[in-house]
């Protein structure tokens, strides 16, 4: 039922709440900081929510869902847009039916990220719209005006919440009575969905020029408002710097723009014209800043220093005085550890030992890096452990190359590890390789979800579990073992120093339960023999 | 325009301690009390241990939801370790309340101290007014543990002219 009744809610539930209001048939994504939470509470708030194996596939299921006619949201990190991206940019081609809304969690200053990437990028340069919410208010109302827009222009829309918008709460007022969508329905278009190069090129036409009629409409839309000010100076701003700078410069006139892609050029050259000093105030990478310079308009733009990390009230303070001096640096807090009892120790503890070189990935296991450990030689991206593994063993000298191992989480191998063990047996080095899947039946790292392998569906319901060591098998590794090596330490230890000697492909699934999630996984399988049994 | 005063808040603390509770629960009371709230916090997802922070910011019209360094009001560690890389948030004159202030041996439950410690707070935050903060308790934690922390509320609360 909708509800005026205001709520403190964070960014990320204000996009679910808002996802539920605008009748969106499937949520889809992949977990990833800071944009996990919004499948979560859609799924607790009735949606149809799942996690897919990536984002790719994620996105692609989206897009499925919208070519039916039906709404779609697809959540990810960042990152997670660049395994997504091939699909990202064809279905600005084709189109959607229904809506479909990408929904990409940014993180600039890195709070739980492996870079800090922009990906307005993305908009601009797959001709997709972004909406940037600055707080739960937007947050809400930019997830409805996005499935407005992408139903109303047949395209895909990019949002884009940050790390503060998506983890801090603020009062929300949600909308009541929304219309529901109407139903799904396929109506086939061949022309508009097989993008053959032929009906690709006319494809490319036809989102240039949706581009054009939305960058009309973006110059009146409500979404690009217009705080009035001093005339002294103004501010261009989006997202949550535009909160921040409200506070530094109260008595700045500010442009804040909610649609960041198309941008509304001649109503940022009027307002430029309108102020004595007009300063782009953005977080990232000088995005808006150079599109607005490219039309010819004249505004300040942030010195570099600022385009690293978050900004705040105090870096905008001093952004606006020119103050380029050093800043203060904070005292360091305490860095994370792996939990006592953490099921990862007693791997990075034998690799320590055997002082192997250890190709790493990205999970709770990356803190395999810090001390007293520090059994962790690289960490790239999702799944890179296996490539950049076989790649050294390639070239290594045999008595370095015999040390090297790929170290991988269990969700992080279902995500991108696969395609690294297909390649791993297609192109084996000469002395082998040995991957280790650190099997602790979650995603712990994002707060314990659930992935094909765990045999569990996002609502933590059962489903078709994907056993990791049957699926190396049939792929054709020559040596696939399961072991819980906090159980058997000793057989552990033997069964690694015999892989790294022997001239094989190994592949061992080190299987222990996340000890966080431990209690929690044996509440679901006592709910499920419960429920096998009525 | 400056008559809007905003109270800042940072709680801080370790992993596990309920950092992330507390200005949940100092959230919702703010907001039940129909002020305008905003928090705001970096935390990890899992593993246990590091330093975690929130920032609260109440009043009549909160815009960014950080808290400048410098500018809070009241500062709330939760562990001791935790005061000297949080001090420097908070603002000249601004108040400490560290965990040496609770006697731990009155709590029935040392895992409360987070609640005793917002007892204090709440104290100093007359625009609250003690019913939300019950409201607000009552919503946020589950009832197993409810009345522990009732307790330990109350006995922080108490402080006020110690
Ligand atoms: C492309 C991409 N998507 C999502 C993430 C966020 N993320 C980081 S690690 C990880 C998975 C961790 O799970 P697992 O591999 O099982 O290791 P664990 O944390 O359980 O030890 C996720 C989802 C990311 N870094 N990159
Ligand atoms: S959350 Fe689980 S996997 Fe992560 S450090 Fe703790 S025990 Fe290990």
């Amino acid at each position: 039922m909708n509800t005026t009744q205001p709520q403190l809610l964070s960014g990320d539930e204000a996009i679910a709440l808002a996802t539920r209001d605008a009748g969106v048939a499937l949520g889809t994504g992949y977990p990833g900081t800071p944009s996990t939470e919004v499948l979560e509470r859609f799924s607790e708030l009735g949606g149809h929510a799942q996690w897919a194996p990536n984002e790719k596939v994620a996105l692609e299921v989206a897009i499925g869902a919208a070519f039916g006619g039906a709404r779609a949201l697809c959540t990810m990190k960042h990152v997670g847009l660049n395994v997504a991206a091939d699909p990202l940019f064809t279905v600005a081609y084709t189109g959607v039916s229904g809506a479909l809304v990408i929904l990409t969690a940014d993180d600039p200053g890195l709070s739980s990220s492996q870079n800090e990437q922009d990906n307005r990028h993305y908009a601009r340069a797959a001709g997709v719209p972004m909406l940037e919410p600055s707080d739960s208010q937007e947050a809400y109302d930019f997830l409805l005006a996005a499935m407005a827009i992408s139903a109303e222009y047949k395209m895909p829309v990019l949002l884009r919440p940050t790390t503060r918008v998506c983890h801090s709460k603020s009062i929300v007022r949600p909308a009541c009575n929304l219309p529901a969508p109407a139903a799904a329905h396929f109506v086939r278009d061949v022309q508009g969905r097989v993008m053959i190069p032929a009906y690709a090129r006319l494809a490319h036409q036809r989102l240039r020029e949706k581009l054009t009629r939305l960058a009309a409409w973006a110059e009146t839309s409500p979404l690009n408002q217009i705080l009035p000010g001093d005339k002294s100076l103004g501010i261009i701003t989006s997202g949550i710097s535009f909160e921040h700078a409200r506070e530094a410069a109260p008595q700045a006139g500010i442009l804040k723009l909610g649609l960041t892609w198309p941008l509304p050029m001649e109503k940022i050259r009027r307002f430029a014209e309108s102020v004595a000093r007009c300063v782009v105030i953005e977080e990232g990478d000088p995005v808006l800043y150079e599109s607005i310079r490219a039309a010819g308009i004249a505004v300040e733009g942030m010195p570099g220093m600022y385009h690293f990390g978050e900004l705040n009230v105090a870096r905008i303070r001093r952004i606006l005085a020119g103050d380029v001096s050093a800043e203060p640096v904070p005292p360091r807090g305490k860095p994370p550890q792996l939990c006592p009892g953490c099921p990862h120790r007693y791997v990075f503890e034998l690799l320590q030992r055997l002082d192997c070189i250890v190709a790493g990935d990205i999970g709770c296991y990356t803190l395999g890096v810090l001390p007293p450990f520090q059994a962790m030689d690289s960490c790239v991206c999702m799944g890179a452990s296996i490539g950049v593994g076989l790649g050294l063993r390639h070239v290594l000298p045999e008595a370095q190359a015999r040390r090297v191992v790929s170290v991988v989480g269990d969700s992080t191998f279902i995500h991108s590890g696969i395609t690294g063990v297909v390649e791993m047996v297609y192109n084996p080095p000469p002395t082998g390789h040995v991957v280790i899947v650190l099997d602790n039946g979650t995603t712990a790292m994002t707060g314990l979800q659930e992935h094909p392998g765990t045999g569990r569906s996002l609502n933590h319901g059962p489903a078709k579990q994907v056993v990791i060591e049957e699926l190396a098998k049939a792929i054709g590794v020559d040596r696939v073992h399961v072991l819980d090596p906090g159980r058997e330490p000793a057989a552990f230890d033997q069964l690694v120093r015999e892989s790294l000697a022997a001239t094989a492909t190994t592949l061992i699934v080190a299987r222990r339960p996340c000890i966080l999630s431990a209690k929690k996984i044996r509440e679901y399988e006592a709910t499920r023999a419960e429920n096998k049994q009525n | 325009m400056s008559s809007n005063k905003v109270v800042n808040i940072v709680i801080a603390g370790l992993g596990g301690q309920g950092v992330i509770t507390a200005s949940d629960i100092l959230a919702d009371a703010a907001f039940r009390a129909g002020l305008d709230v905003k928090k705001s916090e970096i935390h990890g997802m899992s593993q246990r241990g590091g330093s975690v922070a929130s920032d609260v910011r109440i009043g009549e019209q909160v815009l960014s939801p950080m808290v400048p360094p410098g500018e809070a009001d009241f500062l709330l560690v939760l562990s001791a370790d935790q005061v000297e890389p949080n001090q420097h948030q908070l603002k000249p004159g601004g108040m400490l309340i560290a965990p040496e202030m609770i006697d731990e041996s009155a709590l029935q439950n040392k895992r409360s101290l987070n609640v005793a410690l917002l007892g204090i707070l709440s104290a100093h935050l007359p625009m609250v007014p003690e019913a939300e903060w019950i409201k607000a308790l009552k919503t946020s934690l589950p009832e197993k543990i409810l009345e522990v922390n009732l307790q330990a509320f109350a006995l922080g609360r108490g402080k006020k002219s110690a």
